[in-house]
């Protein structure tokens, strides 16, 4: 398995160079966003109207962060299931959204858009939240701070290790994984 | 008759909650340890190593080893002869969960209504399970369940002449659909008998017991050999990404059931399998 390193935002260039099980550690400008967020942004795309963020080349974490204890950045940080927000991601992809970073298996629709707009799918390991959290090295919110922990944060990451799932050859390393180890 | 106060309720939750939260227990530890030997996968290995490092820094610096701290499950052992004075036990109960979540740090999960779903800010309403028992102890247990994997979970009622096999088809089936969703390595708690609500129940009681435990029932111990075995050639492996380590462990645990019926629960735990116990 490979070891990359990532700048975020990304390029169609970056992604283009990855494939299923490459380990990558992504630094930069990652936003993050979760079910009740997602619904939000299709609504806005869907009346036309601008988004609080520009999706072009980013990076979108699911995630609900813990609270931050005093002089913390973030608490912890791991990623949530991602099915949840298949019915909405087509539509992000297709403005521009460049990465995903959750966890958990992603629809037919999901992995075909992914394709067509050369994007990369994640996965974060699940439950290493405390572990991702100290990569997080700023924190702000910029969207919908009603939503408590499915508010829109910017967040800027150091190192923040991660796995392709989802390339945009179309491969799929939890359908490969599992083959190779069935028994 | 002793008495226990609706404070000293509150206090003990809040500590649970926190504690359940930070610490994760030792035999899971171990069995992650245990996990890094076995695995085939190199990936799959990396996983269980952060997984073991992740444990270690949320218990060094008492911050949440999963952003999902859970639903509160509250199981209550309330002697027969505990008198609780100064107020209602469960609001005491939640009074505890909300101290615990606010004061701690711990994510607020819950929505105060399945379908309006406005956020209730400090994870009240906990779920609790009661029990009445002999003697003069009050033991609480606290058990913070993470959504992903609880999404994953299964109940279905089997009709009797699907037995043993329906039953390890059932599980199978479950923990394949389930696949990298509920982050493995999971535990699995099969809950089998009694009848619908029962076996939800058993399944979820499953869950409190160690990882490593063995069922005292020697069919049933051999039972949990065989799914167990069964799951981790499934080849899911840590988190999804393939491998052999899918499960931790595999708990049954069973009740006596009608004649027409074989009711199945299948809970799945994610690796976080949190519980804290005590008893006052």
């Amino acid at each position: 398995m490979a070891e990359k390193y990532l700048k975020a935002p990304l390029t169609d260039q970056d992604v283009s160079e990855l494939t299923i099980g490459d380990q990558v550690y992504i630094s930069g400008i990652i936003y993050t966003a979760r079910d009740a967020a997602h619904k939000r942004l299709v609504e806005l795309l869907d009346k036309g109207e601008e988004l609080p963020l520009e999706l072009e080349g980013q990076i979108l974490f699911y995630v609900g962060p813990s609270p931050a204890k005093p002089g913390a950045v973030i608490g912890s940080a791991g990623p949530t299931t991602s099915y949840r927000m298949d019915a909405y991601t087509p539509a992000l992809l297709d403005k521009g959204l460049k990465g995903m970073i959750g966890k958990g298996s992603r629809s037919q629709e999901v992995k075909e858009s992914i394709v067509k707009n050369k994007a990369v799918y994640f996965a974060a390991v699940g439950g290493a939240a405390a572990l991702t959290a100290q990569r997080i090295k700023k924190a702000e919110v910029i969207a919908y701070p009603d939503l408590g922990p499915e508010a829109i944060h910017k967040l800027e990451v150091e190192n923040l290790p991660v796995i392709v799932v989802n390339d945009s050859f179309g491969r799929d390393l939890y359908q490969e994984g599992m083959k190779k180890y069935q028994s | 008759m002793k008495e226990i106060t609706y404070e000293q309720v509150v206090e003990t939750v809040s500590e649970l909650c926190m504690s359940a939260n930070y610490y994760l227990g030792e035999d899971v530890i171990q069995s992650l340890k245990e996990g890094i030997a076995k695995e085939k996968s190199e990936t799959g290995v990396k996983v269980l190593e952060q997984l073991v490092e992740n444990a270690a820094i949320a218990s060094a610096n008492q911050v949440p080893m999963c952003q999902d701290t859970g639903v509160a499950v509250v199981f209550l052992e309330v002697g027969q002869e505990v008198h609780i004075t100064g107020g209602d036990l469960y609001q005491a109960v939640n009074e505890g969960v909300a101290k615990g979540y606010v004061e701690g740090y711990l994510r607020k999960s819950m929505v105060n209504d399945p379908l309006i779903r406005k956020n209730t800010n400090d994870n009240t309403p906990a779920v609790i399970h009661t029990k009445i028992v002999p003697g003069d102890n009050l033991t609480i247990t606290v058990a913070p369940k993470g959504g992903g994997s609880e999404n994953m979970s299964a109940i279905k009622m089997l009709p009797p002449s699907a037995g043993r096999q329906g039953v390890i088809d059932f599980v199978l089936e479950t923990v394949k659909n389930a696949g990298p969703n509920p982050c493995p390595p999971i535990v699995v708690g099969v809950g089998i008998g009694g009848n619908f609500e029962k076996a939800a129940l058993l399944a979820k009681e499953a869950l409190l017991r160690p990882v490593g435990s063995v069922n005292p029932n020697e069919e049933l111990a051999e039972l949990e050999k065989e799914l167990l075995e069964s799951i981790n050639k499934l080849g899911i492996g840590p988190q999804g990404f393939g491998g052999v380590v899918t499960a931790l462990d595999v708990h049954v645990n069973t009740f006596p059931c009608h004649i027409a019926s074989l009711p199945v629960a299948v809970n799945i735990n994610c690796h976080a399998a949190r519980h804290k116990t005590k008893t006052i």
